[in-house]
């Protein structure tokens, strides 16, 4: 059985090598997990101006949000064009070009790995928050969960290709991480990290959900926290984003591969 | 250039350029640069042509960015080339096929492929899943090739607690596990003491013993051409001048060998001048240079008219020829 050309064997010993590499940062990860508390300071924020009724949410609602926000980056953030950037940089690209696996597949694997580092740590903050926050709590249904889970995934999926798309103007720039700050800003403003899109003006709203950004968080966190959201649409949209996103990133990295000078390596 | 079928890898008038751009110094060369910014093609390598048979292990020698590593990029399939063929066992490098990057490896000194802060093992685990060997193929090539350069107990300690030379040695056995057939080697044994280097030396001269792999390599160590290539290509500004054993090319550098002499007692410099060039005289030894075609003669000569205690013929030293051809960047 093959899972994207991949054997179960090198997939599962990509997936235990990286787990065992992040093990070895695991204080790093756990700072890291702490580090992705906005959704945590936008919920302070909001809640003490008491505009969460302009969002269509009382404080209970807000707070279910922000936690769920708060959890769905927690396994769907991205870091491929830094790493890509440093093996292209450093010379480590040049042997992972010539082994019969595409390199993009070393960095899932490792985002994977270092989701599985981060589920305790996000647990703790999760429990932590429901202790200051008791009011809040809530269990999600298991059809919600699972559902929560696949567009969790579905989000992690954009935003890695979304990232390869940049990383691959490193063979053209060679300093893409620059260009990631044009990714970064809009998924700020548009993914609901800052603020859920029910409380954007309409016509804004209308050109946010023509992105890819507002199911990066925004669609699965409200479905996590239990929100009225459009299943239907938001999986179909996400599908479609990773339908045009993988032929891009496979043209542009073979374009990319071509202009390849192994500087420094 | 037709290709022989007993040859494995043709490379027929290749060439690169690398375009980069040209910066003046100042605040006003940083503007214009950012503003308009000039760019020229710098040639690399340019139309090389020659061919490897299976098993050889061929040197490439030449100077800092005389373009031998660029040459070797493009025969693995590293990087595209601008005009001009390579093929490497029927195929072509740069479309990077599972079945050809199944046969060749590449490595670099000082560049790592192993995982920093794990053991060798690991990353070694994760090669042979890639290259698709059973567990137990991986079990026993391992122990063969940790064998063959003595690494033992390195392989399970983390990579960042190793020596550079456990380091570099780990690095050669994680890129030879899948048995490739061609060996790009780029400065191997970079930074590495004298028995490390040695060591690595041995291991390649005997893994092609054994295995019969062709092996192309780079290095600034001229004990590194010395020992495993008998045969080198030599390049200058990215232009092939020479292609041939190394021995000729010592000749060809060298008409002359150094006859050193220990005589039993003190003579006059005057009584050496018609056997050759006198290097050095210093009491009871003598240091002559002596062309090649005269040297049997002058030899008998010597051991005729003198009282000899020892007599050692010998080259210059290779390094000093070869440094010199660098700065010359042609053959006589």
């Amino acid at each position: 059985m093959r899972i994207f050309g991949l054997s179960i064997k090198v997939i599962k010993t990509l997936l235990t090598t990286q787990y065992a590499y992040m093990l070895e940062y695991r204080i790093e990860i756990a700072l890291w997990a702490l580090s992705g508390v906005l959704p945590f300071i936008m919920f302070s924020l909001w809640s003490q101006n008491d505009v969460g009724n302009s969002f269509g949410l009382n404080d209970i609602g807000l707070a279910r949000y922000f936690l769920s926000a708060f959890l769905v980056r927690q396994f769907s953030v991205v870091w491929v064009v830094f790493s890509f950037e440093e093996d292209s940089l450093s010379g480590r690209l040049s042997p992972y070009l010539l082994q019969p696996l595409h390199p993009l597949f070393r960095y899932v694997a490792s985002h994977l790995a270092e989701q599985a580092t981060r589920l305790p740590f996000a647990i703790a903050i999760a429990i932590t928050f429901f202790i200051l926050n008791p009011s809040s709590f809530w269990l999600p249904s298991i059809p919600q969960l699972f559902l929560a889970y696949l567009s969790t995934h579905f989000a992690f999926t954009i935003a890695f290709l979304l990232q390869s798309l940049v990383a691959a103007l490193c063979f053209w720039t060679e300093k893409s991480s620059a260009l990631e700050r044009l990714i970064f800003v809009p998924y700020l403003f548009l993914s609901g990290l800052l603020v859920p899109l029910s409380a954007f003006p309409s016509n804004v709203l209308k050109v946010a959900m023509l992105t890819p950004f507002p199911y990066l968080i925004n669609f699965p966190a409200k479905i996590l926290s239990g929100m009225p959201v459009d299943i239907f649409n938001g999986f179909l949209a996400q599908i479609l984003w990773i339908s045009i996103l993988v032929p891009s990133v496979n043209i542009l990295w073979k374009l990319g591969v071509k202009r390849y000078t192994a500087m420094g390596a | 250039m037709p290709n022989n079928p007993s040859d494995l890898i043709l490379v027929d008038q290749l060439s690169k350029y690398y375009r980069v751009a040209n910066k003046q110094p100042g605040f006003k060369g940083t503007l214009k640069h950012f503003f308009d910014r000039k760019t020229y093609d710098v040639p690399a390598v340019t139309d090389i042509s020659f061919k490897i048979s299976p098993g050889e292990i061929v040197g490439f020698l030449g100077a800092n960015g005389a373009g031998k590593t660029t040459l070797l990029k493009m025969m693995c399939g590293l990087i595209h080339p601008t005009t001009g063929l390579v093929d490497v066992g029927g195929f072509s490098p740069q479309r990077r096929q599972t079945a050809f990057l199944k046969e060749i490896t590449l490595v670099m000194g000082q560049k790592q492929q192993l995982i920093w802060d794990l053991p060798p093992m690991d990353s070694l685990y994760v090669n042979a899943a890639v290259y698709g060997l059973s567990d137990h193929e991986a079990k026993v090539r391992i122990n063969e090739l940790a064998e063959m350069l003595e690494l033992g107990e390195e392989l399970t300690r983390p990579v960042r607690k190793l020596s550079l030379g456990q380091r570099m040695k780990s690095e050669i056995l994680a890129a030879l596990l899948h048995k490739p057939s061609v060996l790009f080697l780029d400065e191997p044994t970079l930074g590495l003491d004298v028995n490390a280097q040695a060591r690595v030396r041995s291991f390649l001269s005997e893994y092609n013993k054994r295995t019969g792999a062709t092996i192309l390599l780079t290095s600034h160590y001229m004990a590194d051409i010395t020992a495993l290539c008998p045969r080198v290509i030599c390049i200058h500004k990215g232009k092939l001048f020479y292609d041939g054993d190394l021995d000729s090319l010592a000749n060809s550098l060298s008409p002359s060998r150094e006859v050193k002499v220990e005589l039993k007692n003190p003579c006059a410099s005057e009584k050496f001048e018609k056997y050759g060039e006198i290097q050095d005289l210093n009491d009871r030894f003598v240091c002559l240079l002596v062309s090649r075609d005269k040297l049997t003669n002058v030899v008998s000569n010597l051991l005729t008219d003198f009282d000899i205690i020892d007599l050692e013929i010998s080259d210059p030293p290779i390094d000093q020829l070869i440094g010199e051809l660098f700065i010359k960047g042609e053959v006589n």
